[in-house]
């Protein structure tokens, strides 16, 4: 039934469009929604991605950026030659499919387990962590002028709200107080320089083929900030799916990230991005609580989110092995 | 006392009826869902199998580290407090070590296929 609306819509922005068939819905829980669809066009089907809030969701969390601001800054993104889908059209109220923007549909694989092993991505894994340094120099250098509205957080303001986060959880947990008192200690304070900083720049959100990055996607935690964060949130280890070794998202080296970033023209703080996954684990730490909260409050009683919650001590042992790290 | 067969008994027959009959029939999204079911029945199955011992040598460490008396749940929320004082730190003698092994303790049960823990399990426990 939503290829109704999508036909009545492509048909006034795309010339030559007469409609649109396999619409599927990709994923998505109550308030954000994807979908895949193509439009039908004499030239061939162009395939194309619909990211929305249907209506009466209009709301977006406190730390979403906004489907208009994830749009323009594809947009940006894509002009100036960092890897992005392009997009299409930003939907309007009368056409009946709620808030949101439609793109061109990227071909490749997001599905980060399939990308750390499966043979036909064996020859771009050793270039991948280079790769994304320069993809992360490029989405640094956005032009700031032409930004959306975006939120602003230093280091200190993110401890402040993680701690907040946490305690409202009633969860105590000593290895993540443990983690809050050594971000706490080590705060860089106020970063050099403050960029656009992607905010959920890891495997999953990034479109990978044979030939690399072909996209960044899920810029709903857009925000300024410090750019280290961005390269110490792909350092986490909850992205690199059992290869501990390789810290960048399981493929490849710290060395190799800064190589590409600075081969790009900016330059690196190790100790910054070190801060920066530390906060990062204690990040997703929380986030696992949250999911433990919203299963246990309904309305989604869900057996994933109860896992998801259960997931949270892999990140103590990954703050305990940075912070407390044992002999040997 | 409630009567046999256990908890843990009961819940392992479950998850092997699901694992061995069931998961053959399904596909899809639904053959996924199910995955995730099997996987907190042995999560469940693991946990009280061995919860009780490990609470056990949590709560003898807690009393040691903080010289108080309580339940499991009580003495975290106390040594939870103590490090966000500034209390208590790494170079308290005894804390790495405790939260080392409590850790340990719940990966066993949450995900003992997790890389990092089986890193740290070769290293020696």
């Amino acid at each position: 039934m939503i290829e109704a609306e999508l036909s009545c819509s492509v048909q006034r922005w795309c010339p030559g469009a007469t409609g649109v068939t396999s619409a599927a819905k990709l994923s998505g829980g109550a308030s954000q929604e994807t979908w895949r669809f193509d439009i039908t066009h004499p030239d061939g089907p162009i395939g194309a991605i619909l990211r929305r809030s249907p209506k009466g969701y209009g709301a977006a969390p406190t730390r979403a950026a906004g489907l208009a601001a994830e749009a323009q800054l594809m947009q940006l993104a894509y002009e100036a030659g960092v890897p992005s889908p392009r997009v299409m059209h930003v939907l309007t109220p009368d056409e009946e499919l709620g808030t949101g923007f439609i793109m061109q549909r990227v071909e490749g694989e997001t599905i980060a387990r399939k990308i750390l092993r499966d043979d036909e991505f064996a020859a771009v894994r050793p270039i991948l962590a280079r790769q994304v340094g320069g993809v992360l120099a490029g989405l640094h250098r956005l032009p700031q002028d032409k930004l959306p509205k975006l939120r602003s957080r230093s280091a200190t303001q993110e401890i402040a709200e993680f701690d907040r986060d946490y305690r409202s959880l009633n969860w105590p947990k000593p290895v993540f107080e443990l983690a809050l008192r050594w971000l706490r200690d080590h705060d860089p304070g106020p970063s050099a320089e403050t960029t656009l900083v992607h905010g959920d720049f890891r495997n999953g959100n990034l479109i990978i083929g044979a030939d690399g990055v072909r996209a960044v996607l899920d810029w709903e935690l857009a925000h300024l900030g410090d750019p280290m964060e961005d390269l110490g949130w792909i350092c986490v280890n909850s992205w690199r799916f059992g290869e501990i070794d390789k810290p960048v998202g399981g493929f490849g080296s710290r060395e190799e990230l800064f190589a590409g970033y600075e081969a790009a023209g900016r330059r690196v703080d190790a100790a910054r991005v070190k801060f920066w996954e530390v906060m990062g684990t204690l990040r997703w730490g929380i986030m696992c609580g949250g999911m433990m909260q919203r299963f246990r409050e309904g309305p989604d009683h869900s057996m994933e989110r109860a896992m998801i919650g259960r997931r949270a001590s892999e990140t103590e042992i990954d703050l305990l092995r940075l912070l407390a790290p044992r002999g040997g | 006392m409630q009567d046999e067969p256990t908890p843990i008994e009961l819940t392992k027959a479950v998850a092997d009826f699901l694992r061995n009959d069931i998961t053959p029939l399904i596909s899809g999204h639904q053959a996924f869902k199910l995955r995730v079911a099997v996987n907190i029945l042995d999560l469940v199955t693991r946990q009280l199998t061995q919860e009780e011992g490990s609470d056990a040598r949590e709560v003898e460490r807690l009393r040691g580290l903080l010289g108080v008396n309580g339940s499991v749940t009580e003495l975290n929320r106390a040594l939870a407090e103590r490090i966000a004082k500034g209390e208590v730190d790494l170079a308290t003698p005894g804390l790495a070590e405790h939260l080392w092994a409590t850790t340990m303790d719940k990966l066993a049960v949450d995900q003992p296929n997790y890389a990092s823990y089986k890193r740290e399990l070769e290293r020696g426990g």
